[in-house]
């Protein structure tokens, strides 16, 4: 970002040009109040001691919430119920004075610094003014001047909806190289934002996503407007923006829980990793595959998130299991056997307390039945196998074939789609399989970590043996019995 | 039988609320309009109260132990204003003075019979899912209105605020209402003080911290609100309201995402069992006991939570070892050899993300108590409890309370001990509250 392309820096120094066209009519005259420059449309509460108290108001608020959240992305944006309240009452273009010290002063964390105020500086200016004209317009000061509210309400519709507008078509126009979201979203950390590029929204889809948040701020704006002008005086109206900023406090707050959380989950899933070293990022790999064919069947959101969490911990039962079995370099015993196959139901012990994970808990402890009820814990068949769980067998087997293993090199994607689909019927649902080759035939296969160097984790004694029976690998069950038993030639014995 | 505080609150409440009525009843309801949108606004607030979490959320039946079912579950990050707007509206009522420019003429005792009415209206659907209001709520919000409203309406009824015009009287609103709101805090300190017994100084401290949050939107809804409809009339409601719906979504997101995580470090604590390394319910044992000796030697709520989590997985280091630790006792083992597990377990809590104080909690139980943090010390007399009174046999408990004291000299701190020996004394009442929520079947 270090090198701004020359159409991103014209494109701000436009924007930021604009802007000051708008505060203009403000600037010439700074020390006659604003009732007398603009007698139509200022009341009384129009005087430079309100756009100062309006600026102080709005630069300490942003102060405040990026020293308060700490880094954590805050929610909608910036204070714009005092943006939106300046708007209501000030003149356009002390409305848009109002914006500067705020946007300007902010910290910024991403380079170039002075650039990326500026940019906030000059859209939110030409928003405000934008906002503000539009006010007058509709007639909105006389209505918030008489506290009649049905038309005042009227008014700061038109009001917000020429500020989204303009916001949005702003952030539209940002050259792609210098790319609208590190821009737009100023100095705030990467939100799930993320999605919105990736699926190239209109923008009118951007308008009409940004439009509920700002109506939110719009009505407080109103109501700080209202009794910004009453006789209870600007204190009153401070009091409006309370429950705002608490409602952003929280939203921060869930938001470094929810990273915790997310944080607390993959320690679980490392946990395993550790313990059972051959199969480092195979869980994430499955939660990923799970996730491909969730989409694929049409699932919803929610429940595709549920689905790669099914994934991810389908394998969480083997904190249970010895250590010593999961790396025991030699041939395992029925004994030892039975003992690793109860990681479903060791698996489905530790996660059932966590109802988020909804049907995944079905999932873990369903994950190594088969459709012909050859499978265990239970020896389910066919439609007695959840859902979940038999989506991520497909997506468990469709990994451990392509992944290295002690026992086996890792197989070609075609390769063991076609085992897949050998043992559809018998072993796997074939809509889920089904689904996995579409979806891998549409997007292909690009596991988010590499497999290559499989195993050989610091503390995980000898090379890492596998017990096969955890395997749903797609192969003949004599043919794995036998793998099982002999084991990988050349590392035991 | 004696007296408890909490049959006074309610006693108290209830000769309220039926004066109120009764004299509501008496005089008719003046004002309709504005009684009506009022009462309309504090049932909607009701409707939409959060009840915390749903704790069997796609559970299926047999699926786990049925949570110890207290009267509230007070264990955990209990929802401390669960229907804002209720109360916001409430509030706002008891202080309105004027609406659209007129003065109203409604009296205390129509405030409180009107939200009362709504307030139990608004509950009717939440009794239908078997949530009706408990007495406790009720009692608080009927005797809070009423406290506002007596101190606010005769007085300007009589015109004794007249020369507090404009911003005089919003501040002398805000004033009224944050008294109000420590006033709420008090009596749901000694409510809870009552049923529980746990020490009322913590519990108060709890309470009052809670204000800030979520209290202070209400307080400011409420005032604002009054304001508001002076100003322009019933119109400032719907207005006010929207602002302090997204608050509470918000805090329903924050608390639903809490108790998940929750939920998650209970799991995360139960891998220790499963693998064979402790006895099964040994964390969730030690931390609910620690959580009971925590509130007994007077820790606030956001130490509590930090000790529970440190409690649930003290133990997590025997995760590392490639032998288990015979019967998970880690007590009996040599110094040196505790030590290295504690900082092996540390080292697994510093990557799941939560505080760093719980890492450092867990790292430290295995030190001599001078050098430890309170919590460290709850963690190590606690655990060394439950491994000694398991092993003991009939006589386990007494026995390992006994070597505990003897112990008291380097490796247990005495007032944990004898904080210890308290709450199991006395332990039936903390018991039932300290159960309050799901862990997912962790007790046998």
């Amino acid at each position: 970002m270090e090198a701004l392309p020359t159409r991103a820096r014209m494109y701000v120094t436009g924007v930021a040009a604009a802007g000051l066209l708008c505060l203009l009519p403000a600037l010439p005259l700074p020390s006659v109040p604003l009732t007398r420059t603009l007698p139509s449309v200022s009341g009384p509460g129009a005087s430079w001691g309100a756009v100062a108290s309006f600026a102080v108001l709005y630069a300490g608020c942003e102060r405040l919430a990026r020293s308060r959240h700490l880094g954590a992305p805050s929610p909608v944006g910036t204070f714009h119920p005092v943006l939106l309240a300046a708007a209501f009452l000030l003149p356009p273009s002390a409305a848009a004075l109002v914006v500067l010290p705020g946007a300007l002063l902010a910290p910024v964390e991403q380079r170039p610094l002075l650039v990326r105020r500026i940019w906030r500086a000059g859209r939110l200016t030409l928003a405000v003014w934008a906002a503000s004209r539009a006010h007058l317009a509709a007639g909105g000061r006389e209505a918030v001047a008489d506290g009649d509210v049905p038309a005042a309400l009227g008014a700061a519709g038109a009001s917000v909806l020429a500020f989204c507008l303009v916001l949005t078509l702003l952030d539209r126009g940002v050259p792609a190289p210098a790319g609208g979201v590190p821009f737009r979203r100023g100095s705030r950390a990467p939100r799930p934002e993320g999605r919105r590029t990736t699926r190239r929204t209109t923008w009118w889809g951007l308008f009409l996503r940004s439009l509920a948040p700002v109506t939110v701020h719009g009505l407080a704006g109103l109501m700080m407007a209202l009794l910004w002008r009453s006789p209870y005086g600007p204190g009153a109206a401070l009091l409006v923006l309370l429950p705002m900023c608490v409602s952003w406090w929280a939203f921060a707050q869930y938001h470094r829980e929810r990273a915790a959380h997310q944080a607390t989950i993959r320690a679980l899933v490392q946990a395993v990793d550790i313990k059972d070293g051959y199969t480092r990022g195979h869980s994430e790999r499955v939660g990923q595959a799970s996730t491909m064919i969730a989409r694929e069947l049409g699932m919803d959101d929610e429940r595709t998130e549920v689905l790669r969490f099914a994934g991810i911990l389908h394998d969480v039962g083997k904190l249970g299991v010895p250590t010593r079995l999961l790396t025991k370099d030699g041939p395992l015993t029925p004994e030892e056997r039975r003992v690793i196959e109860l990681h479903p139901e060791y698996g489905h012990e530790m996660v059932r307390g966590i109802s988020f994970l909804g049907e995944a808990r079905a999932a873990v402890l369903h994950h190594h039945e088969r459709l012909d009820g050859s499978g265990y814990p239970y020896g389910l068949a066919g439609g007695q196998i959840p859902e979940s769980a038999r989506v991520v067998a497909v997506a468990d087997a469709f990994d451990a074939m392509t992944s290295n293993r002690s026992y086996s090199r890792a197989r070609p994607v075609p390769v063991a789609l076609e085992e897949l689909q050998r043992c559809a019927g018998d072993h796997f649902d074939p809509r889920m399989v089904e689904a996995l080759v579409r979806a891998i035939g549409r997007t292909g296969w690009h596991p988010a970590v590499t497999a290559e160097d499989a195993g050989r984790f610091p503390g995980s004694p000898g090379p890492p043996v596998t017990e096969p029976v955890t395997e749903p690998v797609g192969e003949p069950a004599a043919a794995r019995a036998a793998d099982a038993d002999a084991g990988p030639p050349g590392v035991r014995r | 039988m004696t007296l408890r505080p909490h049959t006074l609150v309610h006693a108290c409440a209830a000769a309220l609320a039926a004066g109120c009525l009764g004299a509501t009843l008496w005089h008719g309801i003046a004002e309709r309009g504005a009684a009506l949108a009022f009462g309309v606004l504090v049932a909607v607030g009701e409707l939409v109260r959060y009840h915390g979490p749903r704790p069997h959320a796609g559970r299926r039946p047999g699926d786990g132990a049925p949570p110890g079912a207290g009267p509230q579950p007070r264990n955990g990050p209990r929802i401390r204003q669960a229907a804002p707007l209720a109360a916001a509206g409430s509030l706002a009522y008891a202080l309105l003075g004027e609406a659209g420019g007129r003065p109203s003429h409604h009296g205390a005792a129509q405030v409180v019979a009107v939200v009362l009415a709504a307030s139990l209206l608004g509950s009717v659907p939440h009794i239908g899912r078997g949530r009706g209001p408990t007495r406790d709520r009720l009692a608080r919000r009927t005797l809070t209105v009423g406290f506002v409203a007596v101190c606010f309406q005769p007085l300007y009824g009589r015109g004794t605020f007249d020369d507090w015009g404009g911003p005089a009287h919003a501040l002398l609103l805000l004033v009224l209402l944050s008294l109000s709101a420590l006033c709420d805090a008090v009596l749901a300190a000694v409510l809870a003080h009552s049923r529980t017994g746990w020490p009322f100084p913590p519990v108060l401290r709890d309470e009052l911290r809670a204000l800030p949050g979520i209290g202070a939107a209400v307080v400011a809804t409420g005032a604002v609100m009054a304001l508001g409809v002076a100003v322009v009339g019933l119109w400032a409601l719907p207005l006010l309201s929207v602002s302090l719906l997204l608050a509470q979504l918000s805090y329903r997101r924050y608390a639903a995402v809490r108790a998940t995580y929750r939920q998650t470090i209970a799991s995360l604590a139960r891998a220790t069992e499963i693998a064979g390394c402790t006895p099964a319910g040994h964390a969730r044992r030690v931390a609910d006991l620690s959580r009971s000796v925590g509130r007994d030697m007077g820790l606030t709520e956001p130490d509590l939570m930090v000790l529970e989590y440190a409690a649930l997985m003290h133990d997590i280091g025997q995760l590392s070892l490639v032998d288990p630790v015979p019967a998970g006792a880690t007590a009996a083992l040599p110094v040196q050899e505790q030590r290295r597990i504690a900082l092996l377990g540390g080292a697994v809590v510093r990557r799941t993300g939560v505080d760093p104080k719980v890492a450092g909690i867990v790292e430290r139980q295995a030190e001599p108590h001078r050098e430890q943090p309170p919590a460290a010390r709850i963690v190590r007399v606690v655990n060394a409890y439950d491994e000694k009174s398991r092993a003991g046999g009939p006589g386990g408990p007494l026995t390992a309370l006994e070597e505990l004291r003897l112990g008291t000299a380097g490796e247990y701190a005495p007032e944990v001990v004898e904080s210890l020996a308290r709450v199991l004394s006395g332990a039936a009442g903390a018991k039932e509250y300290g159960d309050g929520y799901d862990d997912g079947g962790g007790r046998p």
